[in-house]
């Protein structure tokens, strides 16, 4: 009873850090994931994604923390860990020299898959590598070699399934196709721990973000969550001079418009609404101020950086 | 129980990978016949120096150039490696239970195929231009293990090496600047009692010339059963450490992933 109580979390984070040389790129890194559940570590180039990847997945040793992996100790026992794991890096990574099948079958050999013949006959089906099975990898196409470098990760049905960058260099409907993927893993109680640098995939895929900046963790929560840090319900008018938008201006009331920049548009925030925003329609048509152009601005992930690393600035 | 299944398996992997590359396995046969018949011809002469025991230089040089292609077989080893780290492969091995020694020994057994076939060829060749090898076909075998024995050890550096530098121009450059020397301090040439004293002094303690010498000597009519025996024996050692040290070389190499 006790051995179940402690598995609960998936993985387990705590303190985690490390520096290469004198370069510090993780401090004090810590996060739990629940099992069965969708983790997204978020952050650009150099926040230090793969090399907690790296570390969960028994690759690296970290300089400080510790960790657990499927209820086991990521230094102490990394062979169990090893056992409950599979990892899919940044590029598809298969033997160009072997066929599609033979990749599978080595990886099945090497993970004590009972029926690996059956496994690999059934991941090829599975992810339409069957026709192409029994052909070399090199002559495979950019997508079908990402296709059975994901399906080498499932083979032995790990519990504990991290993508590093998934999605990195797809096009949208491959980009797609993983995504339908790693819904059904989610669905089949699979634990996945994946790294984007999009907030969209976070999004979409996560139940629970964390946004990585500079090797430290600055924000973490549900998308819901770490959506309401930033400024939603942005939008740009544009007018036909700025006399018109300085109008504009006094009749929205300086509070929520801003005059910005460029000549003459006007940035207003509003609350996201359909009402508020229809309300702003409504105020200009009276006033008859006549907007030449409208549009919504998106969040970017640059816009939550921007925020949460500025917030965390102010936390020092 | 493991590391024997995983070694296998991945040992299947390096050899289709061999196979599979028809230009290099073709390179790594036709090389060592270039080499023993060219040598054999400049050379030719060299069995007339006084002091000199054989008479046909082809019969002296064939062991010679079976431990020489053994090693740089041996040697470029560490080229694969790197690829694989390159592409990742590497680290999807490390992440599944992959036995350690597994991932060291399977890239390093496949020699023992590389070797024999050019064993065959080198030493059929040299019979077909008039070498003579009273030790027969047990001399052969000799050969083939002491040789093997010594491409395991230069495997297994070649792999440490690229494991700490991983880049395939350091593999290029110990088997330029370590393994061609090895063989020139050796008497895979010539006869190393007329080599100066500082060559025999150093060829004592030369993996390479350990090979050498007893592949000869197993060859060779007069043979010394104890020659070989010891020279089997610290090759032994020396393929032993080495693997040990490569698979040392995997704990420096996971520090710095």
């Amino acid at each position: 009873m006790r051995q179940r109580l402690t598995v609960e979390a998936a993985i387990e984070a705590k303190s985690l850090s490390k520096s290469y040389k004198n370069v510090s790129v993780l401090k004090d890194v810590s996060f739990s994931v629940q099992k069965g559940t969708v983790f997204a570590l978020l952050g650009s180039n150099g926040a230090g994604k793969t090399t907690t990847i790296n570390i969960l997945t028994t690759l690296t040793k970290a300089d400080g923390g510790t960790a657990t992996v499927a209820g086991y100790d990521i230094v102490a026992r990394p062979h169990k860990v090893r056992n409950e794991i599979s990892l899919t890096g940044q590029f598809a990574a298969v033997d160009d020299r072997l066929t599609g099948r033979e990749n599978l079958l080595l990886i099945g050999d090497l993970r004590h898959v009972a029926d690996s013949t059956g496994t690999a006959a059934d991941l090829l089906r599975r992810f339409g590598l069957e026709e192409a099975a029994d052909r070399r990898v090199s002559t495979f196409s950019g997508g079908m070699r990402r296709r059975l470098d994901m399906a080498m990760s499932l083979i032995g049905s790990p519990a504990v399934i991290f993508l590093d960058e998934p999605t990195t260099g797809f096009d949208p409907q491959a980009r797609n196709e993983m995504w339908r993927t790693i819904h059904k893993l989610a669905q089949d109680g699979t634990t996945v721990l994946l790294t984007t640098q999009h907030l969209e995939e976070a999004d979409e895929l996560a139940d629970h973000i964390a946004v990585l900046h500079q090797g430290r963790i600055v924000a973490s929560g549900t998308a819901g969550e770490l959506k309401k840090l930033v400024p939603s319900g942005l939008i740009e008018l544009t007018f036909h001079d700025e006399e018109a938008r300085d109008a504009a201006a006094q009749v929205l009331g300086k509070s929520y418009a801003q005059a910005e920049g460029e000549g003459a548009t006007l940035t207003i925030t509003t609350d996201g609404t359909v009402a508020h925003v229809a309300g702003i329609f409504v105020g200009l048509e009276d006033a008859r101020i006549e907007p030449t152009e409208f549009s919504q601005k998106v969040a970017t992930l640059d816009d939550v950086f921007l925020k949460i690393t500025g917030a965390g600035r102010e936390d020092e | 129980m493991t590391a024997l299944r995983h070694t296998y398996h991945l040992t299947i992997r390096q050899v289709r990978n061999f196979l599979r590359q028809p230009w290099f396995v073709a390179l790594s046969l036709f090389q060592p016949i270039v080499y023993l018949l060219l040598f054999g011809a400049l050379f030719k002469k060299v069995v007339e120096i006084p002091g000199f025991t054989t008479n046909s230089y082809i019969t002296f040089l064939t062991p010679g150039i079976v431990v020489m292609s053994a090693m740089f077989a041996g040697g470029w080893s560490g080229m694969g490696l790197i690829d694989d780290l390159d592409r990742g492969v590497m680290d999807r091995f490390l992440v599944a239970p992959t036995s350690r020694g597994a991932i060291m020994l399977g890239r390093v057994t496949p020699q023992v195929l590389t070797i024999l076939i050019q064993t065959l060829i080198i030493v059929g060749l040299a019979v077909l231009v008039g070498g003579r090898f009273a030790g027969g076909v047990s001399g052969a075998v000799m050969l083939i293990v002491v040789s093997t024995l010594l491409s395991i050890g230069v495997a297994s550096l070649s792999n440490g090496v690229a494991l700490l530098l991983r880049k395939e121009e350091s593999v290029i450059a110990v088997v330029n600047m370590v393994l061609l020397p090895l063989i020139f301090l050796s008497s895979a040439f010539l006869q190393q009692n007329l080599a100066p004293q500082w060559i025999q002094d150093i060829a004592r303690y030369n993996p390479a010339n350990w090979a050498i010498e007893a592949g000869r000597t197993a060859l060779s009519s007069n043979a010394t059963a104890h020659t070989v025996l010891t020279h089997t024996l610290y090759l032994l050692v020396f393929a032993v450490v080495c693997t040990w040290l490569a698979t040392r070389a995997f704990r420096s190499y996971q520090r710095s992933v």
